[in-house]
């Protein structure tokens, strides 16, 4: 996994509650079976104007002007703000998979779907909870003030606008560390194999049901 | 000290814990489909790792395999060749059991795993795979993983967790007629919202819960997701027990006994605290239709489209405005006055027994509507409909105009040929409304099956407890 440290980019403003991971990846490209290549097909139904297909040259394909990610001023965006709920509904890792491939490497939103929000982790997104009011403020600035740019310092767990303010958030000290080194989670669970070893043991003669 | 429900399955699983709180938590039963595995298994095969525990893996295909023309096999070639990679994936690897397209035991994932006593109360129980939650209806800890942590279920048998704060939600009293589980579900995401449980494990309690079947109980749990929360549970009792005698994976014998003697343990002590607890009357629970593109956007069914101006909320307000333009809506139009174009009674929210059961009910000596293009009814798994066939539930509903399927997940997410064509509005027994989730352009309205059959049958939404 590619670590992440220190990240200043492009932000994109996406105004919408509630955008879930059937928006982010239609299922028609779930029937891949790789973890790349995604990136073209990201917000599929809002970025086209066609229906997408897997296999499709989507450079070829009509884009949506109304969609904010089509617009200019946006192009190059590497950090999404977004608001509440993001990354709800189904499991699929492809959704952190698009976004990944699409340029993004940090999301910022008021709150993140359980299970997206730990997908993120594993593929070197970082995404960013913050409240409400600091949202609003950074949406006001994104769209006020074109080529808007934010440093996330994920070290220091801060977002620093180009005003010098730095908003501070919360993550996980666990979660912040492999983030930081970029370490593979099954490479460090596997360090405690002889625990899990014990523990399965153990399990095996007090709930022999568990294991026939 | 006294525990949750949440608190002894999670207690019972940590193998370690970090300082900060994150546990290596060990996982007793893997789900495997064939969408969010193949990236698993070559990840795995790329690091030279073995899988850790074969016997826990319980696979089956039901995304992308087509409901009708079986003996033509797949015929999308990129669904073929997600299918087969599973194949060849199991084949390789090994699994306790495997029920691949076409077996007389294949089916939505969710289904296959309770009705083969592959899930057990007590277990720890992932699949990649959100609707995993349904599984906790036997007090398991159940809940979706992303593909990456399949992997590393596979690699380490063990899932690294946060532990979730604990909500009850607590349902007492006795439910009307006409309504079942599935409203309860609509009518709980209608109250706290789809991000109401983000962060928590829900248990559901109270008497309206414990005289629920394990077939409604599963279609509630299935629905914590949608509410925000990764795992719903309900504890067990003598329902969960007597649902689990002699399934095909229960133990049998002396150890059947030890097993029931553990499991009647999986309740909540009487004096644990959870974090929330939200009540609910039962009896004031009416049929639920959604109107829009979230599960929380759900109204009575004697209950009009609301406007957006209804809400103070600025980014609500543009919610409900943009979601009601993708439905093609106006504000106040009655539910009861909108027409639906087709039907789909299925999923791994309700396409159990007793779900074909209710339907077939409402269905019986009637015919769907003209304006209906089709109904859809799939059953879950190829044991239900086995069951369903051996009951003439089969023979009620193609009297009806109904098409009766080969089990799958069909128009639930439209991954395979069964889906809405734009515009096309469709009440729906499954459990997403999200704008394309029935096909590009499809417009879903969630109900449950009795609503689902009773749509079909008058050409628009319509309440069941009046068809006399
Ligand atoms: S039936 Fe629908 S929700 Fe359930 S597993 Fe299949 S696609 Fe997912």
């Amino acid at each position: 996994m590619r670590p992440f440290t220190i990240h200043e980019g492009l932000v994109a403003p996406l105004d919408r509650a509630n955008v879930d991971t059937d928006a982010i990846i239609p299922k028609q490209f779930l029937k891949s079976i790789k973890r790349s290549g995604f990136g073209p097909n990201a917000f599929d139904e809002w970025r086209y104007l066609d229906l997408g297909e897997p296999g499709r040259d989507n450079s070829k394909r009509p884009l949506n002007p109304d969609f904010v990610l089509n617009q200019p001023r946006y192009s190059g965006a590497s950090i999404l703000l977004t608001r509440d709920n993001f990354g709800c509904g189904s499991s699929r890792e492809h959704a952190p998979w698009a976004l990944e491939d699409f340029g993004f490497r940090a999301l910022i939103g008021t709150s993140f779907a359980d299970i997206f929000y730990n997908n993120c982790f594993k593929n070197g997104l970082l995404p960013i909870t913050l409240p409400a009011e600091a949202i609003q403020s950074l949406f006001d600035l994104v769209t006020a003030v074109p080529g808007s740019t934010l440093k996330i310092d994920l070290a220091a767990q801060t977002v620093a606008r180009p005003d010098g303010v730095a908003l501070h958030f919360d993550v996980d000290p666990f979660r912040k560390e492999c983030l930081l080194n970029g370490w593979d989670d099954i490479g460090l669970t596997l360090r405690h194999a002889e625990l899990i070893k014990e523990f399965e043991a153990r399990r095996r003669i007090e709930q022999p049901w568990l294991f026939a | 000290m006294a525990q949750t429900l949440y608190e002894k399955l999670w207690n019972s699983h940590v193998v370690r814990t970090e300082a900060d709180g994150t546990a290596l938590l060990y996982i007793d039963r893997h789900l495997v489909h064939e969408v969010t595995s193949p990236q698993a298994f070559e990840g795995l095969k790329l690091a030279g790792r073995k899988p850790w525990r074969i016997s826990s893996i319980v696979a089956t295909a039901d995304h992308n395999t087509p409901t009708d023309h079986w003996e033509q096999g797949i015929q999308d070639p990129v669904s073929r060749q997600q299918v087969e990679t599973l194949d060849a994936n199991i084949r390789e690897v090994g699994a306790l059991a495997y029920f691949p397209f076409r077996d007389p035991r294949q089916g939505i994932v969710h289904v296959i795993g309770p009705e083969n006593g592959a899930t057990l109360p007590g277990m720890t129980v992932v699949c990649g795979d959100s609707h995993t939650s349904t599984h906790g209806a036997f007090a398991c800890l159940a809940h979706g993983i992303g593909t990456s942590e399949v992997e590393h279920v596979l690699a380490t048998q063990c899932l690294l967790q946060k532990k979730s704060k604990t909500l009850l939600i607590r349902v007492e009293g006795q439910l009307g007629r006409g309504v079942s589980a599935k409203d309860v579900a609509l009518a709980i995401i209608g109250r706290i919202g789809t991000a109401g449980g983000t962060g928590y494990a829900i248990e559901f309690g109270g008497s309206a819960i414990r005289s629920l079947s394990m077939e409604g109980r599963m279609t509630l749990c299935n629905m914590a997701i949608e509410a925000g929360a990764r795992a719903g549970m309900v504890a067990v009792d003598q329902t969960t027990i007597d649902y689990l005698k002699n399934r095909s994976f229960s133990p049998r014998g002396e150890i059947w006994d030890r097993a029931v003697a553990y499991w009647r343990t999986l309740v909540s002590d009487p004096e644990a605290r959870f974090d929330a607890v939200i009540d609910f009357d039962a009896a004031r629970i009416e049929p639920q239709i959604t109107w829009g593109t979230s599960p929380e956007m759900v109204a009575a069914v004697g209950d009009a489209v609301p406007a957006p101006e209804d809400f103070a909320d600025p980014v609500k307000r543009d919610g409900v405005a943009r979601a009601l333009q993708y439905m093609g809506l106006s504000p106040r139009t009655p539910l009861k006055s909108i027409k639906v174009d087709k039907v789909f009674i299925g999923s791994c929210t309700n396409s159990r027994i007793e779900d074909l059961r209710i339907a077939a009910a409402v269905v019986r000596g009637r015919h769907k509507a003209d304006n209906v293009k089709a109904v859809l009814v799939v059953p879950g798994s190829g044991l239900v409909k086995q069951q369903a066939e051996a009951e003439g539930l089969d023979k009620i509903f193609r009297a009806a105009g109904f098409e009766w399927r080969q089990p799958g997940c069909s128009m639930c997410l439209a991954m395979n040929a069964d889906r809405l064509e734009p515009g096309e509005r469709c009440a729906s027994t499954s459990n997403r409304n999200f704008e394309g989730r029935q096909g590009a352009g499809g417009r879903t309205h969630l109900v449950s099956p009795a609503m689902a059959a009773a749509a079909a049958i008058a050409g628009h939404f319509a309440d069941v407890r009046e068809l006399a």
